[in-house]
């Protein structure tokens, strides 16, 4: 470091709780979205961490890479775990610590899910974060009901590719009544960290729906990540909104809305795909956006 | 980031050792991810406007939000998102081993 460094503004805050030398691949969103995480939420933390990439990232015993207590549960008890981390802790009456449950999109959408209504329809004092890479990763890119339509993965090969539309986890949180839902995207890390900050000063259930692209299952290059996450939500694939209080509100309005052909031919997953099958999938993604405009102009702020 | 990565590797000698319950001792700041490096970022100082878009997407955090930001070579693991995200063209590649 030259004697000449000066001050610089930064835009995240700048303290460091997750440390270099965990096991994420090149390029992985999932550790760019715990740095994002740990910097918003600070040291009194505690994380619950299902199977996911995260068990694996987070290193072998005796270390850890994110600087926080970490308890490794079994695939379908994230929100469990951290249920019962919440529930100590006020018996306790340590009121100051957030208990964080961490869980991939399979442990979320699909086996972890029983779990996770159970708690928040019980309105634990947690944060739930899902990091949506969209099939299960972590044992080898099978598909998960969090994979989108047309999607190559090993188990829905490029001949039966994935068929029907992705599992909106998000309405099915927002049904459950709890104080705060929202969408985050890793591009948007400034706008992730916000939700983060607002979901611990709020008391009960809060859930974060945060879409994190994977180089190893998707077939992009590792320098690609942000750019297909970002080029996710300007396509309108991924809209970023939050719904507190049963209140809609899209936090990031597109102007110039982009074809989703250029999201999808920029992976490889998606290679395989005729271009009726784009057209479709543009129809679908049309229609879905439609529809969280309608919910937002029905119980918007304004409505 | 600094302090920590002074520390050694912890070592069990034997069953005696191990402590009372799994819990995690250190930091995985002991294990030096540089080898798996392909490619090496080098920060152009004279193009860099300290805009810091490099150190908000080093998913490891391998860079220093210094101005100009400087890039802990122990554990890039060689991803090219700040070259890529870079707004400035101020971060190139370089071939590693050469």
């Amino acid at each position: 470091m030259s004697a000449e460094t000066k001050k610089v503004r930064l835009t995240l805050p700048e303290n460091e709780v997750m440390s270099p030398g965990h096991l994420a691949c090149q390029g992985c969103g999932a550790s760019m979205a715990m740095r994002y995480a740990l910097k918003a939420l600070g040291r009194k933390t505690i994380l619950s961490v299902p199977a996911c990439c995260w068990a694996v990232i987070d290193g072998p015993f005796p270390y850890s890479a994110v600087g926080v207590p970490l308890q490794q549960s079994a695939f379908e008890a994230a929100a469990a775990t951290a249920s019962g981390i919440t529930n100590a802790l006020k018996s306790l009456g340590k009121d100051d610590i957030t208990t964080l449950a961490w869980a991939g999109d399979g442990g979320t959408f699909d086996i972890g899910l029983q779990a996770l209504s159970g708690a928040v329809e019980r309105n634990e004092n947690m944060i739930y974060v899902v990091y949506d890479n969209e099939a299960y990763m972590n044992t080898g890119i099978q598909r998960s009901s969090s994979t989108p339509h047309g999607a190559w993965t090993t188990t829905t090969p490029v001949k039966h590719y994935r068929k029907g539309q992705k599992k909106n986890i998000m309405e099915i949180i927002v049904a459950h009544h709890i104080p705060y839902c929202a969408t985050a995207n890793i591009a948007y890390p400034e706008d992730f960290i916000k939700k983060l900050q607002k979901a611990k000063s709020i008391k009960g259930a809060k859930f974060i729906h945060l879409f994190a692209p994977c180089p190893t299952g998707w077939k992009h290059g590792p320098d690609k990540t942000v750019k297909i996450a970002r080029l996710a939500t300007e396509t309108n694939t991924f809209p970023i909104y939050e719904v507190e209080n049963g209140v809609y509100k899209i936090n990031k309005k597109i102007k110039n809305v982009k074809p989703v052909a250029e999201y999808l031919r920029a992976q490889g997953r998606f290679r395989h795909l005729p271009e009726d099958e784009l057209e479709y999938i543009q129809s679908m993604v049309n229609k879905s956006y439609k529809r969280l405009e309608k919910l937002e102009a029905a119980f918007g702020e304004s409505a | 980031m600094t302090k920590k990565d002074d520390q050694k590797p912890i070592v069990f000698e034997g069953a005696s050792d191990m402590p009372p319950m799994s819990a995690s001792q250190g930091s995985m700041s002991v294990n030096k991810t540089a080898s798996w490096r392909s490619i090496r970022p080098i920060i152009h100082e004279e193009k860099c406007k300290s805009c810091m878009i490099c150190w908000k997407f080093c998913p490891e955090p391998a860079i220093f939000p210094t101005s100009p930001p400087t890039i802990n070579y122990d554990y890039c693991k060689g991803c090219g998102i700040c070259i890529e995200e870079c707004p400035f063209d101020a971060i190139t590649s370089e071939k590693e081993g050469k």
